[in-house]
């Protein structure tokens, strides 16, 4: 295996990694101003990295002595993150430009970000999944304290970090553990070493369940899940909808290959983790948004609960789990995404940034548009049908109840119900409560109402036009996988 | 032309009901009443065409549902019988239809007022040409509802929505046979086409079915849960509670649905079903006492009442329980002539009522009435030929109907048809008594209107009006210096005609309803000639009983109330416990109201307290709200913003994974 192949099979990343090192340049040279420009250059660049990932022969294509592999899996989840890094890129512009924080560091730190989470994806060895999983979290603990000045923001970037810290050292322990007691940190290797059905090795165990928890922190499972309210409210608004979008789907992919790939032979055992994980997810996520009253923080648990949905499909640890899963990130992706931008969009006289429930007051009378597009995602995520947002939760329920985990289907229905009354609590307070305050549409919109629109429509049920080709599509990464 | 008479009611409905104040309460009157007329006049042609033997014939009109082997279509279906309703049905609603221009005058919802007329006179059209069970269900349920709505009409007050649910719930239980019968019918014909299942009768006699480990005759269980929503409908002896309540709805609604038409309903369920009935003499036998009963309980209560649409609304209900023993003793024809002539003059009777409460000013109430008859004579007039016409006086409509149906008890001589000859005879007589008390106190003696709430209200307007009219002494005047008025023109027309019926309705139709011949009913009903025929050869004593009772009857009103005025009230004082025992109704209202309202409303609040809130509220609902608004302040305190406390439970998950699984191994 040559440089020139591996180089060839890597090319998202490599064409990536050589972009972002020329846009830093441009960026350190043009400075601030250049922000739009290298917004703009940044979205090109992943749709350059994007098309190699059309391009490649179907099949396995391992690179660099094992440490990489292109599959119908990582091809399908890195054009989800691609996409999702893309919009959290454009979304933002607008916004730091009003808020005088538009520094040209933004888009590369998504783009570094990005890079990472493609190498996760493709990861097939402990050390290449370190790498991008750090590279990721050094790029997020930034943007989490973007808004330096502002104490919440650091303060969320400080928390982050600090507790990402945490999470990469439980993950290095069991990284180590693994490879004490497989003797490789290669999965092919580490899945020879655990074969289902031989006497359990508590060490490798013990070390699973390390690795299990370092990367529940990253998709803000129960309990690793503390972080994320705090972080999302501290955190400046297109950097949360970057936080809930992208790096959930590649953690997620992550932890889907690395449990199929390299702990399959010890299912039995993570299996009864993610489980609890799952249900403590939904629960916790569904119960605890009611109180709350920020909507960044309603979204942060919103996310929790939703994890914990997608978790059920991984539960279920079937063909159908994992497709279940991969349609389940790719309509959250966009039901948050859209729900975030439409925040986002929301400003009041002052160009403060509207970001309590009580804000929405009323908002069906002063900006129709955007209410009726939050109420689309408010639905969808609520899963209610004729919704797309239904389709996803449905998916996953039946995957958990043919492999038999009928209860956890039916935890999932009743948790579904509570979340229900939030979310749908935000559309009565748009729809019914008299309008609060002044909401202004900065001047500046950028593609934000597009994106809006976009999202809107796909959550929307005309989404289910388009379950036919991403059923096909999740169903071929699924099976890469398995 | 059937469809027209059927459908016009509808159309005259949703003009009047959707057009509403849209349109006026002129167009609303005009379009509904002419319609109604046109519908009348079809029905006329339709029954002479019938009697001129045009013979039974379906319109098939659209198919309703199908269901495994069960298929009903939309159909109506014609026979001499149905024909004689159609006749009555339309005659009685156009002229009330007619009537209530001026009685409604006043009235500021008048074309809702119209619209329910019409919408009644449709679904009582759909339910007698029903061609299946279920399509007379529609229309059985079509006029429950239309009966609810009118009976609530003036719907502010709250004693007339009181009777409108009142009558609504007791029909209920009637409808609840009703269905059951419906269900039984399927069972045992497989079908719900009326034809089909009479045409099948005599296949399934004696078929038997296993109810609590008895073997029970399915005819005789159908034919009884049959009977059982006709009891409901027909207010008869049980189920009758709702019927004098029903007055608190407009007069003319009286007359049309509570006297001529709806009530007549479940008399003509059991004509329709003869057939099945016959197969089932224990069920005729059932019918017989009832009715028999039904007579002899609501002509006793009629005696007593001071309201005059009540006299009137009990002597409907004693009327009615002579049809059923009619029908109860086989002599359907005889069961169907005196609905036919009763229509009539009851229809007059409760007009002519309305007439006089409208010059009465609303006043109901027959102690404040006395010495009318010079002030309104042609509504005298009309009264006294409805009252003839319903005690029986020879030629009149009520003499052949009323004497052919205690004739064909007696020639039955069954025991249970001796039974209700006996107890019919003197109903007949408590008839004639409570018949002309009404006319006596409401025409004669002199007048006692000062007493009258209503019209020293009506007083007080005129005294208003006339400002300079000066005092004249009011105290003493027993008038109160009160002036009824007689009623306008359009109230006029449909008594002279209806009193037209009552007179002559009898003498016309008595040969062909209760003849001999075989020819008039076509196989519509069970008609047995052999059997009219021995209603002309009756004992002469018993040929002469019916006249005998009523002029008793006619001699002892006259003589408590005309000529020794006073003589009724040392007789209540004489008797004060029977008088209390029919002024109360037998005490049914209480009766009932002791074992069913008060025991189901106890439930209800049992329920409701205990049950909906207490349990399923506080553990569902409530409870799980409140569990999960307490588990989400708890959530919230666990994120208290602590780093250490962030780590820690980071820890703590990781050692709980960890402990599980070790432990499990």
């Amino acid at each position: 295996m040559t440089l020139l192949q591996s180089l060839s099979v890597g090319a998202p990343e490599v064409v990536l990694a050589a972009g972002i090192c020329v846009l830093l340049l441009v960026g350190a040279f043009r400075g601030d101003r250049a922000l739009e420009g290298l917004s703009w250059a940044s979205v090109l660049l992943l749709a350059l990295a994007a098309v190699p990932l059309f391009d490649q022969a179907p099949g396995r294509l391992a690179a660099w002595n094992g440490l990489y592999v292109a599959d119908a899996f990582s091809r399908h989840l890195k054009l989800l993150v691609f996409l999702g890094s893309a919009a959290a890129i454009l979304v933002a512009v607008p916004y730091l430009r009003r808020l005088a924080t538009a520094r040209f560091e933004y888009p590369l730190l998504v783009l570094l970000a990005t890079l990472g989470m493609a190498i996760m994806v493709s990861a097939q060895n402990l050390l290449s999944l370190y790498v991008g999983l750090e590279l990721m979290s050094l790029s997020a603990y930034v943007l989490a304290a973007f808004h330096r000045d502002e104490s919440r923001s650091s303060e969320a970037g400080l928390k982050y970090f600090a507790l990402g810290a945490l999470a990469s050292g439980l993950m290095l322990y069991g990284a180590s553990l693994v490879y004490g007691f497989a003797g490789s940190t290669s999965f092919a290797d580490i899945a020879k070493a655990f074969v289902a059905g031989e006497v359990r090795n508590l060490g490798a165990l013990f070390g699973l369940v390390f690795l299990l928890a370092a990367l529940a922190f990253k998709v803000s499972a129960v309990p690793f899940h503390m972080w994320t309210p705090d972080v999302y409210e501290g955190a400046p608004t297109p950097v949360v909808a970057f936080f809930a979008t992208a790096p959930k789907v590649a953690a997620m992919g992550l932890m889907l290959r690395l449990l199929y790939e390299a702990f399959g032979g010890m299912k039995a055992d993570w299996q009864q983790i993610v489980l609890v994980m799952s249900i403590a997810s939904m629960l916790l996520g569904s119960v605890a948004a009611i109180a709350q009253t920020s909507m960044k923080r309603l979204l942060a648990y919103s996310a929790i609960a939703n994890i914990g949905f997608a978790l059920i499909g991984l539960a279920a640890g079937t063909a159908a789990g994992v497709e279940a899963v991969l349609l389940y990130l790719l309509v959250y992706l966009v039901m948050t995404l859209g729900a975030f931008v439409a925040l986002l969009m929301l400003v009041d006289a002052d160009g403060r940034q509207l970001e309590d429930l009580a804000d929405l007051a009323g908002l069906a009378r002063t900006r129709p548009g955007i209410a009726s597009a939050l109420a689309i995602f408010m639905f969808s995520l609520a899963g209610i049908p004729p919704m797309f947002g239904f389709m996803p939760k449905l998916a996953v329920f039946s995957a958990a109840v043919e492999a038999g985990l009928w209860p956890l289907a039916v935890l999932g229905v009743l948790a579904s119900v509570v979340a229900a009354y939030y979310y749908l609590r935000v559309v009565k307070i748009m729809f019914i409560d008299p309008p609060a305050g002044v909401v202004v549409l900065p001047g500046e919109q950028g593609v934000n109402p597009a994106v809006v629109g976009a999202a809107a429509a796909f959550s929307s049920p005309l989404g289910y036009l388009l379950l036919g080709p991403l059923a096909a599509w999740g169903a071929e990464a699924a099976r890469a996988l398995a | 032309m059937l469809e027209a008479l059927v459908f016009l009611p509808l159309l005259g409905f949703l003009a009047a009901g959707i057009g509403n104040r849209a349109i006026g309460d002129f167009a609303a009157k005009l379009v509904t009443t002419g319609f109604l007329f046109v519908s009348a006049l079809l029905a006329w042609v339709i029954f002479f065409r019938q009697w001129g033997g045009e013979g039974a014939y379906t319109v098939t009109l659209a198919e309703w549902f199908t269901s495994g082997t069960l298929s009903v279509s939309w159909a109506l279906h014609v026979d001499m019988l149905v024909a004689v309703m159609l006749v009555v049905i339309t005659t009685v609603s156009a002229l009330v239809h007619l009537y209530s221009w001026a009685y409604m005058a006043d009235d500021p919802s008048q074309p809702r007022f119209f619209a329910y007329l019409s919408l009644f006179t449709f679904a009582m059209l759909m339910l007698v040409t029903a061609d299946s069970i279920v399509q007379m269900f529609f229309g059985w349920e079509g006029v429950g509802l239309a009966s609810y709505l009118l009976i609530g009409f003036w719907y502010r007050k709250p004693s007339a929505w009181n009777a409108a649910i009142k009558a609504f719930v007791v029909n209920r239980v009637g409808d609840f046979g009703f269905s059951l019968g419906i269900f039984g019918l399927f069972l045992v014909f497989g079908t719900l086409d009326i034809g089909a299942i009479l045409a099948a009768v005599p296949a399934h006699k004696g078929t038997t079915f296993d109810f609590l480990g008895s073997e029970v005759d399915a005819l005789t269980t159908i034919a009884i849960l049959l009977f059982i929503g006709a009891m409901g409908k027909s207010a008869q002896l049980g189920l009758h509670t709702w019927l004098p309540d029903a007055m608190e709805g407009p007069t003319p609604v009286s007359a049309l649905i509570h006297a001529a038409t709806m009530v007549t309903a479940g008399v003509f369920l059991v004509c329709r079903m003869s057939p099945l009935f016959e197969a089932a003499p224990a069920a005729l036998a059932l019918v017989t006492f009832v009715g028999a009963a039904t007579a002899l309980f609501a002509a006793t209560v009629a005696t007593t009442q001071h309201d005059i649409k009540r006299v009137i609304a009990y002597s409907t209900c004693s009327q009615l329980g002579y049809m059923f023993f009619a029908a109860g003793v086989g002599a359907y024809g005889a069961a169907m002539f005196h609905l036919f002539t009763h229509a009539f003059f009851k229809a007059l009777l409760f007009l002519g009522a309305g007439s006089v409460i409208h010059a009465m000013h609303h006043e109901q109430d027959m102690r404040f009435y006395g010495g009318l008859r010079r002030h309104i004579p042609l509504t005298f007039a009309a009264m006294t030929i409805g009252t003839l016409a319903i005690t029986g006086v020879f030629y009149t409509a009520g003499y052949y109907s009323k004497d052919g149906v205690l004739f064909a008890a007696y020639a039955r001589s069954t025991e249970p048809a001796l039974v209700a000859f006996s107890v019919g005879l003197f109903a007949a007589f408590l008839t004639s008594f409570y018949s002309w008390r009404l006319v006596f106190l409401t025409f004669f003696g002199e007048p006692r209107w000062a007493g009258s709430p209503h019209i020293a209200h009506a007083h007080a307007h005129d005294a208003h009006a006339e400002a300079g009219h000066g005092a004249h002494g009011h105290g003493a005047d027993p008038t109160a210096g009160y002036h009824p008025h007689e009623s306008p023109p359009s109230m006029l027309v449909p008594l002279v005609l209806l009193s037209a019926g009552a007179l002559f309705a009898g003498l016309l139709f008595h040969q062909a309803f209760i003849g001999a011949g075989e020819a008039f009913w076509a196989g519509s009903l069970v008609h047995d000639p052999a059997f009219y025929a021995k209603l002309h050869e009756v004992p002469a004593l018993v040929h002469w009983a019916p006249a005998i009772a009523m002029g008793l009857g006619l001699l002892l009103a006259l003589r408590q109330y005309v000529l020794k005025p006073g003589a009724a009230e040392d007789f209540v004082r004489t008797l004060p416990t029977l008088h209390r025992f029919l002024y109360r109704k037998w005490y049914f209202d209480e009766l009932y109201d002791w074992l069913f309202v008060r025991p189901a409303k106890r439930i209800g609040r049992l329920l409701w307290t205990g049950g909906d809130q207490g349990l399923i509220d506080r553990l569902g609902p409530d409870g799980l709200a409140g569990l999960v608004g307490a588990g989400a302040a708890v959530a919230r305190r666990f994120q208290s913003g602590y780093l250490y406390f962030y780590a820690m439970m980071m820890l703590v998950g990781l050692a709980a994974a960890m402990t599980w699984l070790a432990l499990k191994g």
